[in-house]
């Protein structure tokens, strides 16, 4: 490894194309943001390929900021990071590619998206990139104050992206979003300021996290500082009872930005609960679990529902991820490496299979003009190559073996029985629920007859997904079967990182089996 | 008793001297340069002055002997009334700078089409032929009233006894008084500002001046050091110190506009004309809240435990109403002001935030160093965004309604994307100046055992959020609505108030990133000296 500041250049690539974009103007802008965020996917590979998996954090580079607050540019990247990283670089192309024109007037007047005024595509491709670059920030400070800034900030980004793209009512959405947010944001800055106060009166005051993993917090402190800490996260997650900006959101807004927000910056959340709740208050976390673990079988249960009950099918999907972020709360705070290692992976994989979800959705509202579910019907005759991907998406959304969902759904759910029968026996109704709401929204949109005024060829509705359209989505649907035959680079990635945390909040078992799911399950049969 | 001629200090207190000599030179000029020249003069004069103030200030500011083995530097000057010590030279330093921000906006003609926003004639009755016959002239009076203004600014955080600090008071109050009530358009309006403001603040000064008369009662003399004395020794009579502390609370908090003495501020910032809000809001708040500190930690610096839940109740009210209130507005200049109110309640928790030394830990930020920091990244804000709505203007002179603004985003990127950041440092999200001011304020109250209050404070930002938020969504996502003359658009300004604009997002912008020299800066100013 060498002293080359990898990560700073990964912050610097998108920023850099964010600030470029605008000047270029909207003729280039698309293939300006695309190279910039497949030069951050490179980078990103770069760093995943020098990555050793045994050695924790690396890659850091720490430097004094604040000094009067104790505040350092720290970065540095730990297994679970790195993976979060991946799946951001990933996605960001992605977004990128399939949203081409969306954000142009006229082309995305058809249908129920919109653009407006805002830059168009240039304005779009922007914001998406600096709100890249914040996200890698967020995933990448190893200081608490650092990671406070950029947390915050990402929302800049998005509350343009929610306001100006996507359909009538977006801005208010765009308000609801932010109001949440920022909501959860000043709580959590009351936790920030709370771990300066301790840390201070301890010696010297220090934002650096390894700084503050080893601080001895007292008990009552902890407690209170880490409801401060998952009051947010959850907010950011989103948990039960405070989601309800979510479905809003993901209705509102185009289905890019809805895949950058429930697939990277809600990954936030979650992504925070482990390394600042678990790290920081260990004892704090282990004491608040009944009433964690609670809330995330009412989100998994109640989520699910909810998306059951939805006609329109952007708001159906949005509500589809509070049920997953139930798996994954539940999968972090059970404290047992299984549980742990299935949280890291459903991350990843509700990130792709969500994402191609979102993606395929708005391709099909493209074509139907409509979001409605009871208005689509007969896409599948229409469109094939479409409903096929449609349905490997969802089948990947409601964990069917051999998708890589999957093995992160089993190990939570094991590790759920293994916690206590009956928190198992309610996560497992996900399951169920989730083969409703994917099977009966398929149902409605792509089966059944084709109403007979799009039985015209010429109609948009009839247009078979694009050269460009597929591009966009095959390596999520590829990344879906991959690695639902073959997890090992995700578990290799997690299970070192799961291994410490545990070992951190003291808990010892056996990490799971890394050969294949299958295997685990043989394994627990004997 | 004896009569000692004091012996002046004139190198430490030079740059107050020089602000006050270029008021009464603009004065001598306003009545004999022709009125041609007058403009060039008044202008070019305040800039040297204020500037050749701000050189001295830095130079006084790096020459300062250490006080109190080394806590603190500096001295008591003109036999201990007024006080050259760090945070005396920090608030010099701000005013100073936030004046000449300010004079630049004064100078502003480009906006009236080669006038100034001030009135032609301001003792013209509106709607006579007499005020139209002023229409073409300008009012350069102002410049002298305002370094009379900018010099009692300077002196306020500097007294080092009560009757300085209530003169203080009286000459950075009169020429604003003044200042509020020369608006060009709208006159009535302003000229009820000022009537308002003065009245409120005349009652003000009483309270002000009967929490003297109390104290001196109690201490048996007048400044702070031998007030500090008094309470140590707990000698007189505390009822009289109470209620004292009580009244001079009601002179300074009206200042800074604390509820409930904040009546007068919206009506205030709504009528008196922009570049005079723009100044006041900064540099009242910054002059007044230096006062605030020196009174409640100097004098009554061992009383803490009397004047303590005052202020907290206080500030919870501050805070709440200033943000409640500002969400019903639909005025910008409105909502500007009582979000002032509100800030000025943030402001306040930075003030509870008081410890002892011993209680910090090496390095720990203090309350002095939290609020100070807290005025510059808010002044900054706070100035830029009154910039702004003198630029948003539509037939009849600035158009501060709500509605109005809509779709100003599209119309003017730039001029609401300023306006947004600025909103956006006030509202303290991350990378801008106004967070790491909150962070600060809240980190010494949480520090001192507030957490009540900084709860609130907490509360109180989200509900801000709100109506910034709001604000930011009418520029950017709205359509405007009505007849294409009822829409409002940027006025082309001149370079000076593009240039202040752009100072202020700078500003905002560097305190937000790198706030580490100004807050070694504020950290380096040290204690206050007894």
């Amino acid at each position: 490894m060498s002293d080359f500041p990898w990560l700073t250049v990964m912050l610097l690539v998108p920023l850099a194309g964010a600030a470029l974009v605008p000047v270029v103007g909207a003729a280039l802008a698309r293939q300006v943001g695309l190279v910039f965020s497949l030069v951050t996917l490179g980078v990103g590979v770069a760093v995943a390929a020098q990555y050793h998996a045994s050695d924790g954090m690396q890659f850091t580079e720490t430097y004094d900021w604040i000094s009067a607050f104790g505040v350092h540019y720290a970065l540095g990247v730990d297994g679970l990071g790195l993976l979060m990283v991946l799946l951001t670089a990933v996605l960001v192309p992605i977004v990128i590619a399939a949203s081409w024109k969306d954000a142009d007037e006229g082309e995305a007047g058809y249908g129920a998206l919109d653009g407006n005024g805002q830059g168009g595509s240039a304005g779009f491709i922007a914001w998406t990139l600096a709100l890249e670059a914040l996200s890698l920030a967020v995933f990448l400070a190893t200081d608490v104050f650092l990671f406070y800034i950029v947390f915050e900030a990402t929302l800049i980004p998005a509350y343009f992206l929610i306001g100006g793209f996507g359909r009538a009512g977006r801005s208010a959405a765009a308000v609801k979003f932010l109001l949440f947010q920022l909501a959860g944001g000043l709580v959590l800055l009351g936790g920030v300021i709370g771990l300066y106060v301790v840390s201070a009166q301890q010696g010297a005051p220090s934002y650096l996290l390894s700084d503050l993993m080893s601080l001895d917090i007292g008990t009552t402190a902890g407690r209170v500082l880490f409801v401060t800490f998952f009051v947010a996260f959850a907010i950011k997650a989103p948990l039960f009872p405070v989601h309800t900006w979510l479905a809003d959101t993901t209705e509102k807004a185009t289905p890019g930005t809805s895949v950058l927000l429930v697939c990277v910056l809600d990954k936030i959340g979650t992504f925070g609960m482990l390394r600042f709740c678990l790290g920081i208050f260990p004892e704090a976390s282990q004491w608040a679990t009944p009433v964690v673990i609670a809330l995330a079988l009412v989100s998994i249960v109640y989520g699910a529902l909810l998306a059951i009950g939805q006609d329109d099918l952007l708001r159906l999907i949005g509500l589809t991820s509070l049920s997953h972020f139930g798996f994954i709360v539940l999968g972090i705070f059970v404290f047992s490496s299984q549980g742990g290692t299935g949280a890291v992976l459903y991350m990843v994989n509700h990130g792709l299979g969500t994402a191609a979800l979102f993606l395929l959705a708005g391709y099909a509202i493209k074509r139907r003009g409509t979001a409605s579910i009871a208005a689509m019907g007969g896409q599948e005759k229409l469109t094939p190559v479409l409903a096929g991907l449609m349905l490997v998406a969802g089948l990947a959304t409601l964990g069917l073996p051999g998708l890589s969902t999957f093995v992160s759904e089993f190990l939570v759910i094991i590790s759920a029985f293994q916690y206590h029968w009956f928190v198992g026996a309610v996560a497992v109704t996900g399951i169920v629920l989730a083969a409703i709401y994917v099977l009966w929204m398929y149902q409605r949109t792509m089966t059944g007859p084709t109403p007979e005024a799009l039985a015209d060829p010429a109609l948009p509705s009839s247009r078979d997904v694009s050269v460009r359209e597929i591009a966009a989505v095959a390596p999520l649907v590829a990344a879906l079967v991959f690695l639902g035959f073959y997890p090992t680079p995700l578990l290799d990635a997690a299970n070192p990182y799961i291994g410490d945390l545990m070992s951190h909040v003291g808990v010892t078992d056996a990490p799971p089996d890394v050969t294949a799911p299958a295997a685990g399950h043989a394994e627990e049969a004997h | 008793m004896e009569f000692t001629k004091p012996a002046l200090e004139y190198a430490e207190i030079w740059p107050i001297i020089v602000v006050l000599a270029v008021g009464a030179l603009g004065v001598v000029v306003e009545a004999f340069a022709v009125r041609r020249l007058r403009f060039p003069l008044q202008v070019a004069l305040s800039l040297v002055g204020l500037v050749a103030a701000l050189v001295g200030t830095v130079f006084v500011g790096t020459n300062l002997d250490e006080a109190a083995g080394g806590q603190a530097r500096g001295l008591l000057g003109a036999a201990g009334s007024v006080v050259v010590d760090g945070p005396t030279v920090f608030l010099w330093g701000v005013v100073l700078v936030f004046a000449i921000l300010g004079i630049l906006l004064f100078a502003e003609r480009r906006l009236e089409n080669g006038v100034s926003a001030f009135a032609g004639q301001a003792a013209a009755l509106p709607g006579t032929d007499a005020e139209r016959d002023a229409q073409s002239l300008d009012h350069t009076e102002v410049y002298p009233l305002m370094m009379f203004a900018v010099s009692g600014m300077m002196l306020f955080p500097a007294s080092g006894d009560l009757l300085t600090m209530f003169v203080a008071l009286e000459v950075l109050s009169l020429p604003l008084y003044l200042l509020c009530g020369l608006a060009r358009r709208r006159r009535l309006l302003s000229q009820e500002a000022a009537m308002k403001y003065f009245l409120l603040g005349a009652f003000s000064s009483g309270f002000f001046l009967y929490g003297v008369a109390l104290v001196y009662g109690f201490a048996g003399t007048m400044d702070f050091a031998g007030i500090d004395q008094a309470v140590r020794s707990d000698t007189g009579n505390t009822a009289l110190l109470t209620i004292g502390i009580g009244m001079l609370a009601v002179g300074l908090l009206f200042k800074v506009g604390a509820v409930p003495f904040h009546a007068w501020t919206p009506d205030v910032y709504q009528g008196a004309p922009t570049p005079v809000t723009a100044f006041m809001s900064a540099g009242t708040k910054i002059a007044a809240f230096g006062a605030i500190l020196r009174l409640f930690y100097v004098a009554f610096g061992s009383d803490r435990w009397n004047w303590q839940p005052m202020l907290w109740v206080i500030a919870i009210l501050t805070m709440l109403l200033g943000v409640v209130l500002a969400v019903v507005q639909s005025d910008v200049k409105r909502m500007l002001a009582y979000s002032s109110v509100a800030h000025t309640g943030f402001l306040l928790t930075g003030v509870l935030g008081a410890q002892s030394v011993g209680d910090l830990a090496a390095g720990q930020v203090t309350s002095t160093q939290a609020v100070l920091f807290y005025l510059v990244t808010y002044s900054f804000a706070t100035l830029g965004a009154f910039a702004v709505v003198s630029l948003v203007r539509d037939a009849s002179g600035e158009a501060t309604g709500m509605v109005r603004w809509a779709g100003l985003g599209r119309r003017s990127p730039l001029v609401a994307a300023a306006f947004a950041f600025f909103l956006l440092s006030m509202a303290g999200i991350p990378l801008t100046g106004g967070f790491i001011g909150k962070w600060a304020v809240f980190t010494v109250a949480v520090s001192a055992g507030a957490w009540p209050v900084v709860a609130v404070a907490i509360a109180s930002s989200v509900i801000a959020v709100f109506f910034y938020v709001r604000q930011i969504r009418v520029m950017f996502f709205s359509e405007p609505e009505g007849p294409v003359g009822e829409v409002a658009t940027v006025t082309r300004p001149s370079l000076l108030t593009s240039g202040t604009i752009v100072v202020g997002v700078l500003g905002t912008l560097v305190l937000g990133v790198v706030p580490g020299p100004l807050l070694t800066l504020a950290g380096h100013a040290g204690q206050f000296i007894r």
